[in-house]
Parts: structure tokens; sequence; C-alpha cells
């Protein structure tokens, strides 16, 4: 799940994920609003490749989650 | 045998067969399980619950599970008429439900239970999770007890006190250094690549029906009646959805009245993505990055927060966030008063407890129960500042010097 701050609402930081990298971007859900986003999306490619692809939507400042929730638990 | 008939995706509503699988593969939401109620309340009465197992296995024909349950001995924890409690924060009719006193000292072992049972029942030789404690401890008992292999991801800045609570069961036990984040990823790769039963990955929606018999428990404790209210911690949401869940099933099965409890949860302000949502009036439970020191319920990115949040809000509760302070002294106060040494979690609820009661969002008159779900010795150190003896010499004399007039 990639959340999105509001000042990177406008960039089509997705896009340019499935230029930049080897991966596929595949959209399952999504709510964007103005002020906040949240997109749950699936990413096909090499493993090393969608690795790369997220590090870069990181530095971005999009924050990147595991769709199952967090796995770690008390 | 079980009258669970399949998984239904909580969003788009698809259905699967009963198999292990963590999220639906259209929509990737959660996936639960359904079962066949008419059948079920044909088979359930108060009767039979009340003659079965002294264990949360007494409701083993609401729960989806076929045959025997890997059991060691889990659930039936005391509820407790806390009149001391009560007195000190306005509260006439307050119960705790103590699950500290389960066979790995937390709730943890009820939704385990009916995981690893179902492990058995899939064929994986081999179950996991990645915890900082209370679900490590847990699966490695269940596991011991099968005689199955367990592999428990734990992030390496854990207390080496907490690792002995898990390594004692004999698991292949991986400290995983990096933040909490790089600890999520590496386990979600993990779980994607080997075929194990993950507890809280694939085995989820059997693991999550677990917790539901507290509910059920509560309301059987109370001679067959729901509680007004209900204060419980919230990490990834699951406990909190699932004692909600337990009682209105029992309702469903005719076996109490029509539930009308209020449902209050409770987070620590360092980690409080749901009272976030629920005081924002959000839709959406959006991540945080978890800060307290209650690292049993420091979950960042619920995955079952946006149901918490739900529940909250359709039984008429609330959500609140208290301070790690408030949560030590919460931890203090239900010991002085009641004699149950909880971890910070169980602070963080007697905290969250007492503010609503002073608050007056719960009424004097409202039966209530709080939830501490796991025990104090595992997170010890938080409050190792109380420890201030009375150093004495061997000797009467000294005793009383020391002591004087205060004995």
């Amino acid at each position: 799940m990639f959340t999105f701050p509001p000042e990177l609402i406008k960039e089509p930081i997705i896009y340019n994920l499935g230029r930049q990298f080897e991966v596929v971007p595949n959209i399952r859900r999504a709510d964007v609003s103005e002020n906040k986003g949240w997109v749950v999306l699936e990413l096909e490619g090499e493993e090393k490749e969608i690795e790369r692809g997220i590090a870069w939507v990181m530095a971005k400042g999009v924050r990147v989650d595991p769709v199952v929730g967090d796995i770690v638990e008390g | 045998m079980s009258y669970a008939t399949s998984l239904r995706c909580r969003k788009c509503g698809r259905e699967y067969s009963l198999k292990p699988l963590s999220l639906c593969d259209f929509c990737l939401s959660p996936v639960d399980v359904i079962y066949d109620y008419k059948s079920m309340a044909a088979a359930v009465s108060r009767d039979k619950i009340t003659r079965g197992p002294r264990t949360m296995w007494r409701y083993g024909d609401m729960l989806p599970v076929e045959g025997e349950p890997v059991d060691i001995g889990s659930g039936l924890t005391p509820l407790l008429k806390a009149d001391n409690l009560g007195w000190e924060i306005g509260l006439d009719q307050l119960y705790i439900k103590n699950d500290c006193v389960n066979p790995t000292y937390s709730f943890k072992d009820r939704p385990v239970s009916v995981a690893v049972t179902k492990a058995q029942e899939f064929g994986f030789g081999v179950v996991a999770c990645a915890s900082t404690g209370n679900l490590a401890a847990s699966v490695a008992a269940h596991a011991a007890k099968v005689d199955i292999k367990a592999y428990v991801f734990v992030p390496s800045n854990v207390e080496s006190s907490k690792l002995i609570g898990i390594a004692i069961y004999d698991p292949v036990l991986v400290t995983v250094d990096g933040s909490y984040d790089d600890v999520n990823r590496v386990c979600a790769a993990v779980s994607q690549k080997y075929e194990w039963g993950f507890i809280n990955i694939n085995l989820r929606p059997y693991y999550a029906e677990g917790s539901k018999t507290l509910g059920y428990e509560v309301a059987e404790q109370l001679g067959w009646h729901a509680p007004d209210c209900v204060v419980a911690p919230a990490a990834s949401g699951l406990l909190f959805t699932r004692i909600w869940k337990g009682l209105e099933e029992l309702s469903m099965l005719g076996l109490i009245e029509p539930v009308n409890t209020h449902m209050y949860l409770t987070q620590a302000a360092g980690s409080s993505p749901i009272v976030n949502a629920f005081k924002a009036g959000s839709l959406h439970v959006h991540p945080v990055v978890p800060d307290t020191i209650a690292r049993s319920i420091a979950i960042g990115n619920p995955a079952d927060g946006n149901y918490a949040l739900r529940v909250a809000r359709q039984s008429g509760g609330g959500a609140c966030a208290v301070t790690d302070e408030e949560s030590i002294a919460g931890m203090k106060l239900l010991a002085r008063t009641e004699g149950i040494f909880a971890e910070v979690a169980g602070g963080v609820v007697i905290a969250g407890l007492k503010k609503l009661a002073a608050s007056g969002t719960i009424e004097r008159n409202q039966r209530t129960v709080a939830f501490i779900t796991g025990a104090g010795p595992r997170t010890q150190e938080t409050v190792s500042d109380i420890v201030r003896p009375i150093v004495i010499q061997a000797s009467l004399e000294s005793f009383e010097e020391a002591l004087g007039a205060r004995v």
C-alpha cells in the first residue's frame, strides 16, 4: 500500500515507477483526495527491480506498507 | 465438526474454499471465515457449553476446526469484579477479564490455538510468525505441543528477557536487524517464498476466530449477558473486532439477548492510528510510525484498523489514546487496587478506562468489562524504578531503627 502526503498528490509517481523500473503496477483499490491518498497495488517484476522501485518511491516521500498490514505483532 | 463453510472477502464479497489464504486475490482485502449459523444454532446450547471443557474449546462448535484441537489449556480465564479499582475511578459495576493467566501469559494463546490446529489440518510441517514477544511465545509453545517446527522472527532490539520466554519452547529463533518496517518487509518476503503456515498471514482468517472466545466467555461469565461497555486494547484491531463478533454471534445463536454493548478501544498515543482516524471522523486508518513503550500493541499499520474503527462507531463506543506515563500509572493502579500485574498494554487499557469514566463517557452504573490481555513480567523493565527496598542489617534493632514508628 502506498500512502501519499499532500505535496505528492499531483505527481504521477506510479506512472514514473512503471517507466523508470522494470515493474508493472496493477492498482486494486485506491482513495485519493486533494489532502491525502492511498493506493493498494500489486507490483510485478523481478524481485531486485521491485526492491529498487520501492526504494525510489520511498525516497520520494511515499509511505510503503505491506498490504497484509504490519506482520510483526506483540 | 465445524460449521465453517467458506472464506469471504470483506470488501468485494468474493468467496473462497477453506484454505490457507491471507487476502482476496482480486481486491487484496482481508477474508473472513463464514459459517452455517442455522446448523450451528441447532447444535449449541448454554447447557452444552457449560458442560464442555474448562478451556476455550468449550466453544469448539463455534470455531472453524474439524478434529481435535491443539490445546495447551487456553481460555476460561477469570472475570473478576473489580470493586477497588471501580471505587477509585468511579464505576460501580467494573469487571476485569484477566487474560494474563493463559499458558504463555497472554490472550494470544486463543487465536494461536486455532491457527496451529488449522496448520495441522492443512498439513503444514512448519509454522511461523513475526513478533516482539507474546505471539512468538505462544506459537512456539503450541508448535512444541504437536512437535512441529516453528520459526519465529523477532526484531533484534527486543529485550533478552523476552527472548528467554520464547526460546524455552525450542523454536528456530531468528532475530532481524533493521527498523520495524524492515522486519515487516523481510517477513512478508519470507511468507511469500516458503510454504509455511504463517500464523498471522495465510492462517490469519482462522487465527482471528480464536479471539472471539473472549467475547463468548465474558457473556457466559456475566450469566449469559453482554456487558454495557467493553474497553480493550487495539493493535492490529483484530482482538477488538473479534470480541464484538463473539458477542454478536452469541446473540445470533439465541444464547444471549440482542447486544447493545458500547465498544471502546484504547491505544498508546505514540501508536494510535485508529484513535486518530476516529477523532478525525475518517473512514480510513492512515499508518503511523510507532513510538511507544507499549510494544505489544505498537502497530503502525493495523491490518484490521478500518474494521475496528467501524465497530467503535457502530456500537456507539469510542477510541481513546493515552501517553506512556499514563500507561505506567495505569499498570501501577491495577496492581495496587486489584493485585493484577499487567503488561504495559494493560496499563493503556486502565488509563483509557480512567479517562472514559472521568469524562462521564462511561457512566457509573454501566456494567463495564476491561480486557487485560498480557502479563506484566514480560515488560517488567518498564517499571523497574518501583524497586526501592528498605535495607537493614540482620538484626531486630536494625529493622526497628529503619522503620521506626512506621510499623
